[in-house]
């Protein structure tokens, strides 16, 4: 079981419009747009719920595909995401006192 | 024997953009007719100021006016400075001061800077855009270099009155949104008139064989909004603001994209 937890960055500014998810870094003002399955990660992550979960109850079910795959690739998203500080990833539950 | 009077004449002129009026402080006369030639037709005679700067003008050493703008905010001050210029302004106090070279284009650049800064705290921000007012109705023609904001403004007919050819004012109010004239330039060199007029519309500019609007998606309107912000503050709060206030924008104000000739029958398209 994967013990990989994500959580949205609070310091990032976002907005999802027409069902496109679009993130502004406040950082260096630098704007992403997500794909759909960027989109159902970002959403997701709440902090609490490990990421093989929310690749089950999600990704799986919106794409057919198989879990272990869908998995990893989650996995190679979420780093992604991470390094440009759209989501912040832990081995531990993100529990946010301040979100600021 | 009489004490040497050490006290210095000192003058000012108020500049107003955008409804807001700040004053500049100086005891360099040069420098106070560079001001007032430089922001003719946008000098007031309005005895409050939203702000007020004291300008230093320093002799000639270091001017790179191409070196990276740094905006900061701490302990309740913003700092703001460029290679040729040099800044501090205390939003509480509404007070700040500017070391300079007697020239119009460092304090062009610090009062944009400025504008950003209190435009994004309001839901309003600058627009690399040309401007112009017709029927009563302001449109707003957004791209980068060489998408034509010189170009259009240009072609414009007599009934149009020019807000500007380079950077739009744009301010939220309670029925909309608001262009203001502005004195920044492109190409054109030319100031824009100081008026104002609530926006019917933000054109996406881009060249071609024939003139024609097609509307947008929302999110190309926002990207494409996004990608003409001026912005310079290393701040994540007034960053978030600003995106906000795009959003915010284009849910309020249509958005197409604008393919034009460069004749005057694009014209024709907007009024």
């Amino acid at each position: 079981m994967s013990s990989l937890y994500v959580a949205r960055n609070p310091r990032v500014a976002a907005r999802s419009l027409d069902g496109e998810m679009m993130i502004m870094s406040g950082r260096d003002s630098t704007l992403f747009t997500l794909n759909k399955t960027a989109t159902i990660l970002w959403q997701a992550a709440d902090g609490a719920t490990p990421l093989e979960q929310i690749v089950q109850q999600t990704i799986c079910k919106e794409f057919e595909v198989e879990p272990g795959e869908a998995l990893r690739d989650a996995e190679t998203l979420a780093r992604d995401l991470a390094t440009h500080g759209i989501l912040q990833i832990s081995e531990e539950p993100i529990v946010r006192g301040d979100s600021k | 024997m009489a004490p040497l009077n050490t006290e210095v004449a000192q003058l000012s002129v108020v500049i107003e953009i955008g409804d807001m009026p700040v004053r500049v402080n100086t005891t360099d006369v040069a420098f106070l007719e560079i001001l007032e030639k430089r922001y003719a037709g946008f000098v007031s005679n309005s005895q409050s100021a939203e702000i007020e700067f004291d300008v230093e003008v320093a002799t000639p050493d270091v001017a790179d006016r191409d070196a990276d703008v740094q905006v900061r905010f701490h302990s309740g001050r913003w700092s703001l400075s460029r290679g040729d210029f040099r800044a501090e302004w205390e939003p509480a106090i509404r007070r700040g001061r500017i070391r300079q070279t007697a020239n119009p284009y460092s304090i062009d650049a610090c009062l944009r800077i400025v504008h950003t800064l209190v435009l994004a705290r309001k839901g309003g921000f600058l627009l690399h855009s040309a401007s112009a007012v017709r029927n009563g109705k302001a449109f707003l023609f957004a791209g980068v270099s060489e998408a034509g904001k010189t170009t259009i403004s240009r072609l414009a007919p007599s009934d149009v009155t020019l807000l500007t050819d380079e950077i739009s004012y744009v301010r939220k109010c309670d029925e909309g949104y608001v262009a203001f004239g502005t004195p920044f330039t492109g190409e054109l060199a030319k100031l824009g008139e100081n008026v104002s007029a609530p926006i019917a519309a933000l054109y996406l500019l881009s060249k071609g064989r024939e003139n024609r609007i097609e509307p947008v998606p929302a999110g190309e309107a926002a990207r494409g909004l996004l990608a003409n912000l001026l912005f310079f503050a290393q701040d994540e709060e007034l960053v978030q603001a600003t995106f906000h206030a795009a959003f915010e924008f284009v849910s309020r104000v249509p958005v197409s994209r604008l393919t034009f000739f460069p004749d005057a029958r694009v014209w024709e398209l907007i009024r």
